[in-house]
């Protein structure tokens, strides 16, 4: 599996050398010795650039959407109440399951024998492709006709950290890289001053599967998700601290950049050339940032679209920067909305969930549209698992459960306007076209332009795969 | 749609296959194959000959030769001696991660003996910082965190084990032996405290305590992240390639890695109490005082046997019999936490640990006339601190205890009993409940006797808190009916037992529970039934028979019976006032045995739920084998791990020694020594310096006074053109190596130059300055504690910074410190833009830089030129070149002549508190320390300040 080691620099001074790599450098580096690694590393024909690990890269084959925003519903949304409909349900309402049916079935909270709860809310049939969906989505009911319902979406994890890892690095266990570093390590990046990948969260609290969920795990680390805040500094340090102004601030850097290129001249050593880089670029990044996420530049009627009001931290507040960042060459952006683990208050809260997201969720789709960017954009809504049919608590509840669970997605080469998959009368298993979460990884990796199969990394003496040994690509979804 | 999944199975063969794949041969299979010799790394290292080279003057040591060796066949010379204050710095920073002092360099300047350079090794590997530096590495294979991972990633003690490799490292405890203790540190005979910490090892793996968690299952995945840790971090293979089946490319079949498995699957997941040396020295006190009344009062009362003996005899026969009952847990009522059944009829509490739930227990019984209940809390070694309860401190508290009843065949007659009274073996007094776990109700709650578990005040609990060092004791509790529940229905009785535990606190995503951990319910048809107040180990010992007993159960005995006798009140109050006085002490996750063995099945796929053939304890084919008569279990592996004839231990801890110094180790693939690993850049050498390691009795400090007093280490580090053509990642070692720091050290640097650094050694872990928002939803899952240091331990190592795995420390993971999610023995070591505005901007590199300035005008010296020298001469080692002094002093001018005309306030930049007065140094304004602090946050950005050079 080893390659040739690639050479940095052919130059035959060191002021050529350090000309040579202020030339080459466009993007965040990776130290010298590390890149090595990487670059023995690689199984795949999309090689990053030993000395430009983010430069942007061509991938496998042409890729129908160049960036993603996953609306990463945290908790677990009920499908049965939001995109399933099943009148059996609300029928067999208060009585036991069949037993057949939950032979070998593990829940969380509740003892599986429990009796069914009916669908809570109202549906309706919308669109021209007559998509199903509930009262709680009238917005999302807007959009039927722009996205793919997958109603068979199965996962193997039924508590909430291996199930948020499952969906994000397709493992239930710590380790391994999530989605957005793999596609960052297979593109690389188009933002100058930004980073490839980044991650908010709004819900009432983190995901249950912390900065895993948007680690690099094995990769190298400059393919971890950075995390910006929809509130204050968005990225952490980027502010100068009290006593330090613009003036200070730019005059350090050229002292420090002149420092550094001297140092450079007696040590020969390339990687000063990346950290002279680095500290460019978080200098721009420091105007950029904050402008960009700046809202409050938005015209009304897009504010008004979203439900979005500037400086009032909100969900819908980051759906619109997530929209200003892809604009912006940020290839993978995910929004954590922690809020939809209804064991309890099912009615209250996912009330509340949807006036919260729904409204956001499909203006990002029709906005995306309007610009042109829907196209090369993905969009993808769901969590990690879904809700039983059988109730937790009085009637008002409902456990996690992994057999079956609803997301949807848009644009970035997906067919819209259709509805993928079934499951059974009670919704618990799936009854036709099962998507594993292993399969939707590899749509996406498909999406991106990557053969799954092919964009490995060795570690450990294998070549992994963000799909290991799974996964197939769901053709139904492809535009 | 189903197509394609048939498909999918063809396609999966395929790649496997294609990968080169054995898939799982039947694991039925038994062949034993003979050892493989043909891959250099399953065979033992023996030690080469020196290599032979013609500039013989170039040789420090033997390592010299091999490097020689290599780059003379290569054509390419040793880089000249890197200059002096550089070496020094260089070793500074490899050998206890912190830069020299102006001192510390002009000692060494100034020492012109040949053994300079050895006397600094010296003087660095017997600092106390070096265990810091060194451990700290060991702690990433160790994946040491200061929480426990998953979703609400809660707080947990365990930073005696991080000490323990501290001192380890120091004491320069054998490679070997620093194994077993890890491993196997409470099988070795009369384990010590710390041998028992050092199991914490293996107690690094996360837990999730999410609710409706299946304990098993995590309990699992910790044992396959154990043997994954142990696989990379001592023998250098990955193994874990082989829980699902056998691996593709080593010779370890997939029953073979569940026999190694076997070893580490009989350990209780425990955390004991452990005690600082001080407090060592106390509890001896106590327990000397405590013998020497008790010796006092025996001396005192000759006929004391006889009349222990005549108490034995009374109370042998105050006995209730108690039916104990096995009821069924009703699963809603817990709370998703889990009441695992135990085989004495118990229920042990495990999984989430909700802060309040009314568990409910129900049983069927055809028993005519129940009088009463009794409720035992017991302890287990899967406890916190062995229980009974799971509160941080063992314990747990009753809220209410009710009984209801109804006919069998008409569950929803029920008939709700009153208690009349209840008794314990242990009656608390009175006190509010504890502040951790305020529920921020405004209730005044409290915990005391028995009879508040039958108040009906819901902010009532009986307490069971006999104090520190004697609470962690099972406990019984006794139910008196008001009258008997009459069981007339032919069709027998159903009882609902309900446990109300609602003493916890208002956050149940931390360690605010109070719940009863290990439970049993028994029934009495006894009139008026009470507690035994003779405890139940007490009790047990009485049953044996005199001659039978050892004279410290006969004390135990005696130690009991003595707080019965009424003339002895004043003795016992006086040794009951010394344990008042015993230390609360901390915890430590550790791993007790088993007494009874678990059995081992191989899974397949890796899956719990798949269990296959069981196997035994037992080391794979294709390594050495276990020496006759070695015990089956975790003392017999850890002593096989380490084991003289093992191919990899000794060359893969060499070798990462090797990488940290060099950057990429001889073999590149630290945590792979198998078919897939790189081949060593130079073998001989490696197999050399393993030999050397073992037979030097597996000293550590002996590699590195080898290594760091090579020549090849103290080359200089530039990189010339035709170096960086032939050899970028510097393997053949034709120069220095040139190196960013890891995270740890870059922080620590800045505090070291600036003089803030508190050098002190070991501790709980500490919260220096950052942002409050990442500890709370929602960035966090749960509000996480993050109380800022604002005293000396605000200026604390790196190393002792408190890690959340799922928030963690924005600093050190911006320098790629590894999450300790799994065993990391290879960092990543970026250059990032976000690496440029924690240097810049942080609070505590922007203190670093005020602090240097301050130092920087009160000890420079007088003029500009002795302080710019002075100030970066604290950070680089170096004298700065004429170009550089222009460039600072240039920075220090321009700026200084803005504060001086009002365009900037100096304050601001300078001090820490601007509105708080800070002396200033004779002749120095304040435009001057904020100009210094300008140029001292320069230098603490350079590329060179966080390099070892």
């Amino acid at each position: 599996m080893s390659r040739p080691k690639s050479v940095p620099a052919k130059s035959h001074s060191t002021e050529a050398v350090n000309r040579r790599w202020f030339l080459e450098q466009c993007g965040v580096g990776l130290g010298a010795a590390a890149l090595h690694h990487l670059l023995a590393q690689q199984g795949y024909a999309a090689t990053p650039a030993q000395d430009r690990p983010l430069a942007p890269r061509v991938p496998h084959f042409a890729p129908k959407a160049k960036n993603v925003i996953f609306l990463f519903m945290a908790g677990a949304p009920s499908h049965l109440e939001l995109f399933d409909y099943k009148p059996q349900l609300a029928k067999f309402d208060g009585t036991l399951p069949p037993a057949d049916l939950l032979k070998g079935y593990r829940a969380a909270f509740i003892n599986p024998n429990s009796t069914l709860l009916g669908p809570k809310f109202k549906f309706s049939k919308y669109g021209q492709s007559g998509a199903e969906l509930s009262e709680l989505l009238p917005h999302t009911s807007r959009i039927v006709d722009r996205i793919s319902i997958v109603k068979s979406m199965t996962t193997d994890a039924f508590n909430h950290a291996p199930g948020q890892l499952m969906m994000n690095t397709g493992s239930m266990i710590f380790g391994r890289p999530s989605m957005g570093s793999w596609a960052i390590y297979g593109l690389g990046s188009e933002a100058e001053d930004l980073p490839a990948f980044v991650v908010f969260s709004t819900g009432s609290k983190g995901p249950s599967g912390g900065n895993s969920c948007w680690g690099s795990g094995f990769l190298p680390t400059v393919y971890q998700g950075v995390q910006f805040r929809n509130v204050g500094d968005p990225v952490l340090y980027l502010s100068n601290p009290r006593g330090v102004d613009e003036t200070l601030q730019r005059d350090s850097l050229d002292s420090i950049a002149k420092l550094n290129r001297m140092r450079m001249s007696k040590a020969g050593d390339p990687e000063i050339a990346t950290r002279i880089n680095s500290y460019e670029m978080a200098f721009r990044m420091q105007r950029s940032a904050p402008e960009l996420l700046d809202i409050s530049k938005e015209p009304r009627h897009i504010l008004d679209m979203y439900g979005a009001e500037p400086g009032k931290p909100s969900f819908a507040n980051t759906v619109l920067m997530a929209r200003r960042l892809v604009e912006n060459g940020v290839r993978f952006v995910q929004i954590y909305h922690e809020a939809w683990d209804q064991h309890g208050a099912l009615v209250r809260d996912l009330t509340k969930n949807c006036k919260d997201t729904d409204q956001a969720c499909a203006a990002l789709v029709e906005d995306l549209a309007q610009r042109g960017l829907l196209e090369d954009t993905l969009v993808i809504w769901g969590g990690e698992f879904g809700r039983t049919p059988m109730v937790q608590g009085g009637n008002d509840g409902r456990d996690h459960h992994p057999n079956a669970f609803t997301m949807w997605l848009a644009g970035g080469g997906i067919k819209p306007g259709q509805t993928i998959g079934e499951t059974d009368d009670l919704g618990f298993n799936v009854a036709r076209d099962r998507i594993h979460v292993h399969d939707l990884h590899a749509t996406i990796l498909h999406l991106l332009g990557f053969d799954h199969e092919k964009l490995t990394y060795r570690f450990q003496g294998r070549d992994f795969r963000l799909t290991d040994v799974h996964g197939s690509v769901v053709d139904e979804l492809l535009a | 749609m189903a197509r394609r999944k048939l498909l999918l199975t063809a396609v999966l063969l395929f790649t496997a296959f294609a990968a080169g794949a054995h898939w799982p041969e039947a694991a039925t299979q038994n062949t034993q194959h003979s050892p493989p010799s043909d891959h250099w790394a399953y065979n033992a290292p023996v030690r080469p000959a020196l290599p032979e080279v013609k500039d013989k003057g170039w040789i420090a040591n033997p390592i010299d030769r091999f490097i020689l060796a290599r780059l003379e066949k290569e054509k390419l010379l040793p880089s000249p001696a890197a200059d002096r204050a550089t070496l020094l710095r260089r070793l500074s920073l490899d050998l206890i991660g912190l830069p020299p002092s102006p001192e510390e360099i002009d000692g060494f300047l100034r020492d012109t003996s040949a053994r300079a350079v050895e006397k600094q090794i010296d003087r660095l590997l017997a600092s106390p910082h070096y265990g810091e530096r060194w451990g700290r590495l060991w702690l990433d294979a160790a994946r040491y965190a200061d929480s426990d991972g998953y979703e609400k990633d809660k707080s947990r003690q365990v930073w005696f084990y991080r000490d323990w490799v501290i001192s380890a490292f120091n004491e320069d405890k054998p490679y070997d032996k620093f194994i077993i203790e890890q491993i196997a540190g409470d099988l070795l005979p009369d384990a010590t405290q710390q041998q028992h910490v050092a199991t914490g090892f293996l107690r690094n793996s996360m837990i999730n305590e999410e609710g409706g968690v299946d304990p098993e299952q995590f309990r699992m995945e910790a044992m396959f992240d154990r043997m994954d840790a142990i696989g990379k971090s001592v023998l250098g293979l990955t193994i874990q390639c082989a829980q699902c089946h056998n691996h593709k490319y080593d010779p370890l079949r997939h029953d073979e890695y569940y026999r190694l498995f076997a070893f580490l699957n009989n350990s209780h997941e425990a955390q004991t109490a452990v005690y600082t040396p001080e407090e060592e020295m106390k509890r001896s006190e106590i327990f000397r005082r405590t013998r020497e009344i008790e010796a006092e009062l025996q001396h005192r009362t000759p006929d004391w046997e006889a009349r222990i003996s005549a108490w034995e005899e009374d109370i042998k026969h105050n006995r209730i019999e108690w039916k104990i009952l096995r009821p069924e847990v009703n699963d809603i009522s817990t709370g998703g936490s889990r009441y695992l059944p135990m085989p004495d009829a118990s229920f042990l509490a495990q999984g989430y640990a909700p802060t309040k739930h009314r568990v409910k227990f129900v049983a069927r019984t055809d028993e005519p006339r129940i009088t009463g209940f009794r409720l035992e809390l017991l302890t287990d070694p899967n406890l916190p601190l062995g229980g009974p309860g799971r509160s941080v401190f063992g314990l747990g508290a009753l809220t209410e205890f009710e009984v209801e009843s109804a006919p069998a065949d008409a569950p929803d007659k029920i008939t709700k009993h009153k208690i009349v009274r209840a008794t314990a073996d242990f009656e608390q007094e009175a006190r509010p409940l504890e502040a951790i776990f305020d529920d921020r109700s405004n209730r005044r709650r409290s915990v005391g006797p028995v009879a508040f578990a039958i108040d009906g005040v819901d902010e009532t609990a009986w307490g069971v808190d006999a104090g520190p060092g004697r609470r962690n004791q099972p406990r019984e509790a006794v139910f008196t009916l008001d009258r008997p529940i009459e069981n007339t229905a032919k069709s027998g009785l159903i009882l609902n037992i309900y446990l109300k535990q609602n003493h916890g606190g208002w956050n149940s995503d931390d360690n605010q529970n109070n719940n009863l951990g290990r439970v049993r319910l028994s029934l009495t048809l006894a009139p008026d039934p009470i507690a035994d107040p003779v405890p139940a180990a007490v009790r047990a010992l009485i049953d044996k028979p005199r001659d039978k007993r050892t004279p410290a159960e006969q004390q135990a005995i005696f130690r009991y019976w003595r707080t019965t006798v009424a003339e002895w009140k004043d003795a016992n109050a006086r040794i009951d006032a010394l344990w008042r006085e015993h230390p609360e002490g901390a915890s430590q996750l550790v791993l007790f045995e088993r007494e009874e063995m678990r059995s081992t099945h191989l899974l397949r796929r890796g899956d719990f739920l798949r269990p296959d053939k069981q196997v035994a304890p037992g080391v794979p084919a294709y390594l050495h084998p276990m020496p006759d008569g070695a015990p089956p279990n975790r003392l017999g592996f850890a002593r096989w791990l380490v084991d003289r004839r093992s191919p990899t231990t000794a060359r893969t801890v060499v070798n990462r020694i090797w990488q940290s110094y060099f950057g990429t180790g001889l073999v590149s693939t630290p945590e792979d020594f198998g078919r897939q690993g790189e081949q060593p850049s130079h073998p001989e050498l490696l197999d050399w310096l393993a030999v050397e390691l073992m037979e030097r009795g597996w000293s550590l400090k002996h590699i590195h006074r080898l290594i760091a007093g090579s020549a090849a280490y103290g080359q200089s580090s530039r990189i010339s053109p035709e170096l960086l053509r032939r050899d970028p990642d510097n393997r053949l070692i034709a120069r220095g190596p040139r190196l960013r720091v890891e995270a740890e050290i870059v922080r620590d640097i800045a505090l070291a130059a600036s003089g803030l650094l508190n050098a002190k050694v070991g501790g709980p872990s500490v919260f220096p300055p950052s942002p409050e928002f990442l500890y709370l939803p929602p960035t966090s899952y749960g509000p996480k504690i993050w109380r800022e240091e604002k005293g000396e331990d605000r200026y604390r190592r790196a190393i002792y910074t408190f890690r959340y795995r799922s928030v963690p420390y924005p600093v050190l993971q911006v320098f790629d410190a590894p999450a300790a999610d799994v065993s990391c023995v290879r960092r990543a070591r970026s250059n990032t833009p976000l690496q440029a505005l924690v240097a810049l901007n942080e609070t505590l590199f922007l203190e670093s830089a005020r602090a240097l300035a301050w130092r920087t005008v009160r000890e420079g010296g007088a003029t500009n030129a002795s302080r710019l020298n002075y100030a970066f001469r604290r950070v680089l080692a170096r004298i700065p070149a004429p170009e550089e002094v222009n460039e600072l002093l240039g920075l220090w001018q321009r700026q200084r002549a803005r504060f001086i005309s009002g365009e900037a306030n100096p304050w601001n930049l300078a001090v820490n508190e601007p509105d708080r007065a800070a002396p200033l140094p004779k002749g120095v304004r304040m435009e001057d320390v904020a100009a210094w602090t300008a140029v001292a946050r320069v230098l603490l950005n350079l590329d060179e300040a966080i390099t070892k050079e």
